[in-house]
């Protein structure tokens, strides 16, 4: 198959044959890793406009590996940004001079408008609560290494299934393969009606924990305070889901835990050292899927 | 029957010069007035709306003097009115009559109604993608929320 996409944006914008695609090419990267500097000489420009160390190092991570390097900023109150500047013109700027940007922005639609305006290649490192495609790629990624497919597999998501980004994306990705999804979430969280509808898999929706066990992947989230606008509605519904390994003696045989991290109590930590647990191999396997994407887009890589 | 049809030729010839925008839905009749800032116009404008249309049930039509429509306002009016016919006049005759089409990729015609959206943070075109016809679903290209026609307009 040819990938004839110059950015990576949405995980809208993928087609099944894509997303195999990208799935196989990390893989065959994991294998070339840290022998060949395939990207010497090339330039990576982290641009955060919101701070989220976890995906950024992950990116720098990944372009120090293939032998690039790295300039950006983190905080845009320190940089041009804090003076008016348009996102088109800092886009315009870096295009002269940079190989590669890695956008994070707290307005939904940035990385589109970024991809737009720059000639070099964009990779979406979130934009506000719409994608985070890279996020999705690593999960599909860390589902087919511990279970060898995608297909025929049960994966339930648990927490924060209304405001949770990474869940309705990765729900989203998971449609294009015959997989059955349980939803697990308290009522005021549940999955929104909008994205059931574009669903085209069989799945079902629980408020108990439990019924999670039946599956073979079980995808947990924070709840994130911050979404809440009333804070008694944080209070309702905090630590509603503690997966410990109590709750573990009742899973299905070869179920694996993910997390896309930061946690705050919804994994004990009696869980990490399960082999249920994968959640640290998940964020590993997020350098090499964006060590993937860096070398495709940079086309150093088929 | 026989009221309707009164209105309609009164409404005619008070036409020398202008639009005449038929079959609009009766419920979106004044919000096509809306689009059209019919409120602004110095000109003679009819509105009528409630008639009865055999396709529609309940329609609207509305005829303006002096004002030709652009292909921007006729494709707005489209997603709220996707049956509607437009005359132009000139000397008390309809000298050309278009039937609305929904075009696929709605190129800065509305607003998103995302306030987080970047199309409302920056000097930029909107893009929209029309999801569904009926009923209308259309998708902002840059922040990928869904709209429905109650949300649109």
């Amino acid at each position: 198959m040819k990938f004839n996409k110059k950015d990576i944006i949405s995980i809208r914008d993928f087609s099944k044959e894509e997303i195999v695609y990208l799935l196989d090419l990390a893989k065959k990267m994991e294998n070339l890793s840290g022998k060949e500097k395939l990207l010497a000489g090339k330039v990576l420009a982290t641009v955060f406009y919101e701070p989220s160390t976890r995906t950024r190092l992950s990116f720098e991570t990944a372009m120090l590996k293939l032998g690039g390097t790295v300039t950006g900023f983190s905080d845009p109150n320190a940089s041009s940004v804090a003076k008016g500047e348009t996102l088109y013109d800092t886009m315009k700027m870096l295009d002269g001079y940079i190989d590669i940007i890695v956008l994070r922005h707290p307005i939904e639609g940035a990385a589109r408008r970024a991809a737009e305006t720059a000639d070099v290649p964009v990779i979406n490192g979130g934009d506000g609560a719409n994608q985070h495609p890279t996020q999705t790629l690593l999960d599909l990624y860390t589902i087919v290494k511990s279970k060898g497919k995608l297909d025929g597999l049960k994966v339930a998501m648990v927490g924060d299934l209304k405001y949770g980004r990474t869940v309705h994306s990765l729900a989203a990705a998971l449609s294009h393969f015959n997989v059955k999804l349980i939803f697990v979430a308290p009522l005021s969280l549940k999955m929104p009606d909008d994205l059931l509808g574009e669903l085209t898999v069989s799945y079902i929706e629980t408020d108990k924990l439990e019924d999670a066990m039946q599956a073979d992947v079980v995808y947990m989230t924070r709840i994130q305070k911050e979404r809440f606008p009333d804070p008694i509605d944080y209070e309702k519904v905090k630590g509603v889901y503690v997966l410990s390994e109590k709750i573990l003696q009742n899973a299905k045989k070869g179920l694996k835990v993910m997390h896309p991290l930061p946690r705050v109590d919804e994994i004990a930590t009696d869980v990490d050292s399960t082999e249920n647990a994968i959640y640290f191999e998940q964020a590993k396997n997020g350098v090499t899927m964006r060590q993937a994407l860096l070398a495709l887009l940079l086309g150093r890589l088929k | 029957m026989n009221k309707d049809k009164k209105i309609k030729e009164l409404s005619v010839s008070a036409i020398k010069e202008g639009t005449v925008i038929d079959h609009i839905p009766a419920r979106h009749t004044f919000k096509v007035a809306d689009i059209l800032k019919l409120q602004d116009l110095e000109n003679s404008v009819v509105i009528a709306t409630n008639l009865k249309s055999t396709k529609l049930g309940m329609k609207g039509i509305i005829k303006t003097s002096g004002l030709f429509l652009d292909k921007k306002l006729l494709q707005k009016i489209s997603l709220i009115a996707p049956k509607a016919t437009v005359s132009k006049i000139k000397n008390y005759k309809a000298i050309e009559k278009t039937k609305l089409e929904r075009p696929k990729l709605l190129n800065n015609i509305i607003k998103c109604v995302n306030p987080n959206c970047i199309t409302n943070n920056e000097p930029m075109d909107t893009k929209f993608v029309v999801e569904k016809e009926k009923p209308l679903l259309v998708r902002c290209r840059y922040c990928e929320r869904s709209s429905n026609e109650l949300e649109l307009l």
